[in-house]
């Protein structure tokens, strides 16, 4: 069973099961751990802003045009920042480790 | 909350603008209700003129496909013969259920209104700016640090920093040359959001000095009695101070559920409000949700659940509304008393 790692905003961390073929955001969204996903992963809302482990920022697709655009209209974010609506999951991302970004 | 001597009176006061809330519009029409529709934005159409307004939507029955706007203007075209009174603009901040039974609604504009029953249609809730997290914020806003131009003259001649890579910081920046005394414009990188004009003027002005672009974040703030002196910003090169006594920062609208959460009503998960499915009612009588604010077993967050939704809690409102008067079912196809409220087909016959 392929798994994910996400601390959510209150510190706490949780093991997810991953999903075939669904967007990052999704597993989030429908764990309950505080992703809403307003906009169903369309790059227009950025409530799925994630934080990457640095081990596991290269290791990802990197972010298309749209992602960088939003990323950048957001008043803060890191190195490792990415919207996980566009993270698709697959195996090979088995122990994915992130954290949740604080809701602006 | 004392009634206002000049507030607006309505069967149905709806709060939100979206898909959801215009269509109740056109229900509560066919029953010969009234409304008010109150938002915080300053159009109609909610997330899919916001968010969406050029995506194609597939899911609206017999719409094969059709944007985000187009949807939005066809049901203001469908719900214009009950002309519907909108607030724009206006945060809906109180909603207080008098001892008559009757409610009012305030708004940030101060507007107070008398309404029979209410409609919260108001989706994932306000939309407001995305705002820095920065030390000291709250002091600058509304004197020195905005959001949003209202009052251009209050830029005049000032230190200007605009913070931004979308259309709306591009298009201020290159409109308040001349009319501030110095004009900034800092976007984390060099991709812009915008219309590919914008970005040749805005480069057109940098490259004849008056205007400067600079990639970076914002960092600190300062200043004295609401008065912005200086903005430090982080570059690649470091730290660096540039003196600013106008600060406008573009980081795009957040939705956040705002005052709704202090009205007493039974949320899930602390941001939807649990409903009845037979009215679509709220835990407070004459107080219904509809579309992506309501919770449910089953509920789905789409557009025409939202449609359906608002047509059994406008049956429903009728009776709080009108409760000495019978409601009768009729469909618009056969009903003359509903087609001369529409405005169309044969009104010389009586029902
Ligand atoms: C990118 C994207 C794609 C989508 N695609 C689809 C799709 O294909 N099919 C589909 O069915 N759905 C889709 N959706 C979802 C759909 O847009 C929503 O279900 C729909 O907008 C909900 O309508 P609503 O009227 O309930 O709420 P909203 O559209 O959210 O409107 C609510 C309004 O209420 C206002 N408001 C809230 N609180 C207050 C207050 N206190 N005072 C004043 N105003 C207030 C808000 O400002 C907002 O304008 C999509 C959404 C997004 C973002
Ligand atoms: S879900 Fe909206 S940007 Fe990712």
């Amino acid at each position: 069973m392929a798994v994910l790692h996400v601390t959510d905003r209150d510190g706490r961390n949780h093991t997810l099961e991953g999903a075939e073929g669904w967007r990052v955001m999704e597993i989030l969204r429908d764990h309950g751990v505080g992703v809403e996903g307003i906009c169903g992963g369309a790059c227009d809302c950025a409530t799925c802003h994630v934080i990457v482990a640095p081990d596991w920022a290269g290791r990802l697709h990197p972010a298309r045009e749209d992602e960088l655009l939003k990323l950048d209209e957001l008043p803060a974010i890191e190195a490792t920042s990415r919207l996980s609506c566009q993270i698709l999951w697959e195996e090979a991302l088995d122990g994915l480790t992130l954290t949740l970004a604080e809701v602006n | 909350m004392a009634l206002h001597p000049t507030s607006t009176i309505t069967d149905v006061a709806i709060i939100g603008a979206g898909p959801t809330g215009l269509f109740a519009v056109f229900e509560l029409g066919l029953l010969g209700l009234k409304a008010v529709v109150i938002d915080v934005l300053d159009k109609p159409g909610g997330q899919c003129s916001e968010l969406y307004p050029e995506k194609p939507i597939y899911d609206i029955p017999s719409w094969p496909v059709i944007s985000g706007q187009e949807l939005t203007d066809k049901l203001l075209e469908q719900i214009a013969p009950f002309t519907p009174e909108f607030r724009l603009g206006q945060l809906v901040t109180h909603l207080e259920k008098r001892a008559d039974g009757r409610f009012t609604l305030q708004t940030s504009d101060g507007e107070m209104i008398d309404a029979g029953a209410i409609f919260i249609a108001a989706g994932a809730g306000s939309f407001a700016p995305r705002k820095p997290k920065l030390d000291g914020l709250d002091a600058f806003e509304g004197t020195s640090v905005f959001y949003a131009v209202r009052k251009r003259a209050r830029f005049a001649g000032s230190d200007l920093v605009v913070v931004g890579g979308g259309d709306s910081a591009l298009d201020w920046a290159i409109d308040m040359v001349g009319h501030a005394k110095s004009v900034t414009l800092m976007h984390r990188s060099d991709r812009f959001r915008a219309a590919p004009a914008s970005v040749a003027a805005m480069r057109a002005l940098e490259a004849e000095g008056k205007l400067r672009f600079v990639e970076g974040d914002l960092h600190a703030l300062s200043g004295a009695a609401g008065q912005l002196d200086a903005v430090t910003i982080k570059t690649k090169a470091g730290l660096e101070t540039l003196p600013a006594t106008r600060l406008l920062a573009f980081f795009g609208l957040t939705i956040e559920l705002g005052p709704i959460g202090d009205w007493g009503l039974d949320l899930a998960d602390g941001k939807q409000i649990r409903v009845d499915t037979e009215k679509f009612q709220t835990t407070t009588p004459g107080i219904f949700a509809i579309g992506d604010i309501n919770h449910y077993p089953g509920k789905l967050k789409l557009i025409l659940s939202g449609f359906h939704e608002a047509a059994l809690a406008s049956h429903a409102a009728f009776k709080v509304v009108r409760p000495e008067e019978k409601l009768r079912f009729q469909y618009t196809t056969s009903s003359s008393e509903l087609q001369q409220r529409l405005q169309v087909g044969d009104t010389s016959k009586a029902a």
